[in-house]
């Protein structure tokens, strides 16, 4: 019976062992040395704020595993030996493989900033950093100051929780403003003003210059790079970003660059293995999409893929229309197609806000042919599968607009804020687009 | 605003303290003239249980509850069993022993408290609805903003079942117990409201008046915490109003109010099965008697469990009644909020839920077509069961041990919908309504969720609505009281609940909306 490995227990691996075990009987063992069982990685921040247990995150029961003839191995691999598809794991013991998938996902970046790795300097990833935050700063006494490097998703998660147990946070951030790499300046200063209303210390067009260490090795302080100010604090959050976790293959042939280099099938440049998840980098972009994602749903479609392929029905990883969501203190954020931070030549924006600031919407379209190229979304939930059908139809901005109230996913007797949109469009742009009442056929789609 | 709620916690448990010693306080003795009331009243022909009662209770005073119905409990059983060898059946006194001593104990109180009624209640009841409100509303600013606010819940030694957890099911175990079984104990706690009572419906209060009437203060307090913790989200507005609303006016007043205008009690949304005494022969005859009134509850209450009920489900799904509008469904979603992460999630316990609460369905349909036969054929019971045995055996076992003593006092430690989960047989009827024919569904969003876990951890009915959440499948599950929060906790926008057409309404799918359309196609259809 063929055996397929999975090094990494993440959503990516998991999924792939899943999928495997629907299409087949082979025999499936995932590798990790992390957790013993599969938990949710994005749940993390859940338990610290004390929302969940650990347990709560594990979305399978622990008899699962067994029932579905996928074995688990707790191990750390220390090398992968192509040539006779063999791990060598750090306590000495082998396994061999078939097929082997990679899911080791990411780490956290550090850039060699002097004191990165300080006792209690950490990034916000895996279990044992949360085990570690435990320690480093488990309330207002033992840590009584925290300082967060990196304004990205984790870093802005990492304020709230530790926010939570009302720990003082100063959050450096090296742009101009929050994230406005990604997000436009609107929603960008929208989040700005949501950090700053929950009395976190936000330092825009800050770069960490070091860490300075106590006489046990400890961080004590940060100094700013711009201002030369230091900081004095019990834990520091590094959260600039992550990158593939490629460690295990230092001595290896499988090909890398920043992840594991793999074509359209997943495959990388060994017959029999395979990358998917957050190590794994496309040698081709896909769309518009970057090389690396980092993202969970990513992960699992690559899953969904590899499996497919492995077992026999070989197909190109075809992601669909680009998709994400966040949430930002209070403010929850969904896209559904691209919203760059700034706009295109041949792009034209439509933003929307309400007057409370919690609550936006950001449309871009082809100023040219009027089609919606995407949207994000403040405060206000919306329905996938609208905009899926939206843009794989090539629909116009003011197709969308008309059936805005079609995708609202608000919870029932919300407020609702579609005639304000339309007619702010309408005013701006002189149409005359007229709401459609919300159709349950459309919605569903029944015929 | 520490110290107000510090102060306010004080306050409360000084409050809930004075109200648990008032069992111990007080003084009791039987005159000659509560005794000969009851006689008359109650038709007693033992004379060796009045004798009994002259010799041993008549005159004498008693410090406390408890020796004071012992002493009449045996004067009671004595007699009945010397009555009952000598086939002496017209002298036997039916009536269940502690509702018995309840009634003569009820008359007999004396001193401070029954003096000082609404003193006490002050003292009471007073001093806890300050204490909590003091407690609960600084939570407007000590919480922060508008927003899911779970912090430190696990944490809390109070709602992750530490020893305030235990503390507090200990309490109402007992509660329950004494309500239920003893209600003689607690008869200082029905002074309390006997004002109350009298200007309601004109009679002193029983220990169901003292029970209705608790209920409605411990909702309209924690509906206010309700208000305050999702005062950003209007369905949960809407619904704790509206459960507020129903148990306040339809659980409470009216029926208060028919028995001023000595109609039958009667609440007009408590729909059979829960209901589960409706067709009892002493409810039919009561209400065949009480003229144009009591023939329309006997219509009403049929057409609400077959036509209004399941119609209903049908178009909002059983949440309608069992988080809108239901009593049970009320308490839990005010009281028990607190404790809502605390049910079982796993798969078994799903398997021992549906066996439950369908056994506890098939038990009261079983007991109800027996007491309709023995009703209408004039018969004492079915192939040799007394139907008498069974409704005894269902009102102690179900009634009052399911729905009470495990239903509330277990919240902290189960979480707060053990009855309406396990136990309920009208949940249980809703339940096939929703699973098959019905437009409700929760609607999970493409492929958005992250499997975090929150929505499966605050669902208070024990679904993993993650399951469904992260294969980007709707959950149509029976159990489902459409509470709300899975979609409230989501931190991705990932839940809806929604009616809609039932075509499409359960969507299992393989892979998730996002990836290669060809993919989905091919995988889905197969």
């Amino acid at each position: 019976m063929e055996h397929i490995v999975i090094i990494g227990n993440g959503i990516s691996g998991v999924t792939a062992a899943r999928h495997i075990r629907k299409l087949s009987a082979k025999k499936i063992t995932i590798v990790s040395a992390e957790s013993d069982y599969f938990f949710s990685r994005t749940a993390l921040m859940y338990v610290y704020m004390g929302h969940m247990k650990f347990e709560h995150t594990q979305p399978y029961e622990n008899w699962f595993w067994k029932k579905n003839r996928i074995d688990l191995k707790k191990g750390y691999v220390e090398n992968i030996d192509t040539e006779n598809s063999t791990l060598h794991f750090t306590e000495g013991d082998l396994l061999t493989y078939d097929k082997l998938i990679i899911a080791t996902g990411s780490k956290p970046n550090k850039f060699g900033w002097p004191g990165q790795d300080l006792e209690g300097v950490q990034g916000l990833y895996s279990k044992q950093d949360l085990e570690n935050l435990e320690v480093y700063a488990p309330n207002n006494k033992v840590c009584k100051r925290a300082v967060i490097v990196g304004g990205g998703l984790i870093g802005i998660e990492l304020a709230e929780m530790l926010h939570s147990r009302n720990i003082p946070v100063t959050f450096l951030v090296r742009e101009s403003s929050f994230w406005n790499g990604v997000l436009p300046n609107k929603e960008s200063e929208l989040i700005n003003r949501e950090i700053l209303s929950n009395g976190i210390d936000l330092r825009l067009s800050s770069n960490l210059k070091e860490i300075k260490s106590d006489e046990n090795g400890k961080a004590k302080s940060v100094i700013i790079e711009e201002t030369g100010e230091e900081i004095f604090c019990d834990f520091v959050g590094l959260t600039a970003g992550v990158s593939p976790n490629i460690d295990i293959v230092k001595n290896s042939n499988i090909e890398t660059g920043k992840g594991f280099k793999v074509n359209r099938y997943l495959e990388t440049n060994i017959s029999n293995i395979y990358a998917i998840g957050d190590c794994a980098e496309q040698q081709e972009a896909i769309g518009n999409r970057r090389p690396i994602e980092a993202v969970w749903y990513t992960g699992r479609m690559m899953g969904e893929t590899v499996a497919q392929t492995i077992c026999g029905n070989r197909v190109e990883y075809k992601p669909g229309h680009w998709f994400n969501s966040a949430k930002f203190f209070d403010i929850e954020y969904q896209t559904y197609g691209w919203v760059w931070a700034q706009p295109k030549d041949n792009e034209a924006r439509f933003y929307w806000e309400h007057e409370s600031s919690k609550k936006c919407i950001h449309i871009n379209y082809d100023k040219n042919t009027r089609e919606f190229i995407g949207i994000n979304t403040f405060g206000i939930r919306m329905r996938h599968e609208f905009f899926d059908k939206i843009l794989s139809e090539k629909q116009t901005v003011e197709h969308v607009l008309e059936h805005l109230t079609n995708a609202n996913f608000d919870p029932e007797f919300y407020k609702l804020y579609e005639k304000e949109i339309v007619a702010k469009f309408n005013a701006e742009n002189n149409t005359n687009i007229q709401l459609k009442k919300k159709s349950w056929k459309r919605i569903f789609q029944v015929n | 605003m520490k110290h107000i709620q510090n102060i306010g916690l004080g306050l409360f448990l000084v409050g809930l303290s004075i109200f648990t010693s008032l069992i111990f306080i007080g003084k009791y003795e039987v005159t000659p003239e509560v005794l000969e009331n009851i006689i008359n009243n109650k038709g007693i022909k033992s004379e060796l249980f009045i004798n009994s009662m002259k010799s041993n209770v008549v005159g004498k005073e008693f410090s406390n509850p408890f020796t004071f119905s012992s002493s009449m409990i045996s004067a009671l059983e004595t007699a009945n069993e010397s009555h009952k060898q000598n086939s002496e059946w017209d002298k036997v006194i039916w009536d269940k022993p502690h509702s018995f001593a309840y009634e003569i104990v009820k008359q007999s109180g004396n001193g401070i408290i029954k003096e000082n009624k609404w003193l006490f209640w002050w003292l009471t009841f007073g001093l806890g609805i300050l204490g909590a409100l003091m407690y609960i509303i600084p939570a407007v600013i000590v919480k922060g903003p508008p927003g899911i606010k779970n912090n430190g819940i696990w944490f809390n030694a109070a709602t992750n079942r530490g020893w305030v957890g235990w503390l507090v099911f200990i309490f109402l175990v007992g509660f329950y117990l004494l309500l239920y079984f003893r209600p003689s104990y607690i008869v200082n706690w029905t002074y309390i409201v006997d004002p109350i009572s009298e200007n309601l419906s004109g009679n002193l209060a029983s220990q169901w008046f003292l029970y209705g009437f608790l209920y409605c203060v411990v909702m309209t307090v924690m509906a206010v915490r309700m208000y305050i913790k999702y005062r950003h989200n209007k369905y949960q507005i809407l619904r704790t109003t509206s459960v507020l609303f129903f148990q306040i006016v339809f659980a409470f007043l009216i029926p208060e109010i028919l028995v001023r205008f000595e109609k039958p009690w009667y609440d007009f949304k408590n729909a059979f099965p829960l209901d589960y005494d409706f067709f009892f022969s002493w409810n039919l005859d009561q209400l065949i008697a009480s003229g144009g009134l009591g023939l329309f509850i006997l219509i009403w209450g049929i057409v609400l469990t077959v036509v209004i009920v399941p119609v209903m489900v049908y178009f909002f799904g059983k949440r309608w009644y069992c988080s809108w509008v239901c009593g049970c469904g009320g308490l839990a979603e005010t009281l028990g909020d607190p404790y809502r992460q605390l049910s079982d999630k796993s798969l078994k316990a799903w398997k021992l839920e549906r066996w439950l609460v369908h056994g506890v369905l098939v038990f009261v349909l079983m007991m109800t077509g027996f007491t309709l036969y023995a009703y209408f054929s004039g018969a004492e019971g079915v192939l040799g069961i007394k139907t008498q045995t069974i409704q005894d055996i269902y009102g102690f076992l179900i009634g009052s041990i399911f729905a009470g003593v495990i239903g509330t006092g277990f919240y902290p430690i189960f979480g707060n919908r053990v009855w309406c989960r396990f136990g309920c047989p009208l949940a249980a009827y809703l339940g096939v309504v929703q699973r098959f024919k019905s437009r409700f569904r929760i609607t999970t969003n493409g492929g958005q969720c992250i499997s975090c876990g929150n929505c499966s951890t605050y669902c208070e009915q024990g679904i993993d609505v993650r399951a469904y959440a992260q294969k980007g499948e709707n959950i149509v599950r029976s159990s489902c009281v459409g509470c709300g929060i899975c979609s409230a906790v989501c931190p991705r926008g990932v839940l809806k609940l929604e009616n809609g057409p039932e075509k499409g309404r359960i969507n299992p799918t393989e892979i998730l909306l996002g990836n290669d359309v060809d993919l989905m196609d091919l995988v889905n259809q197969k």
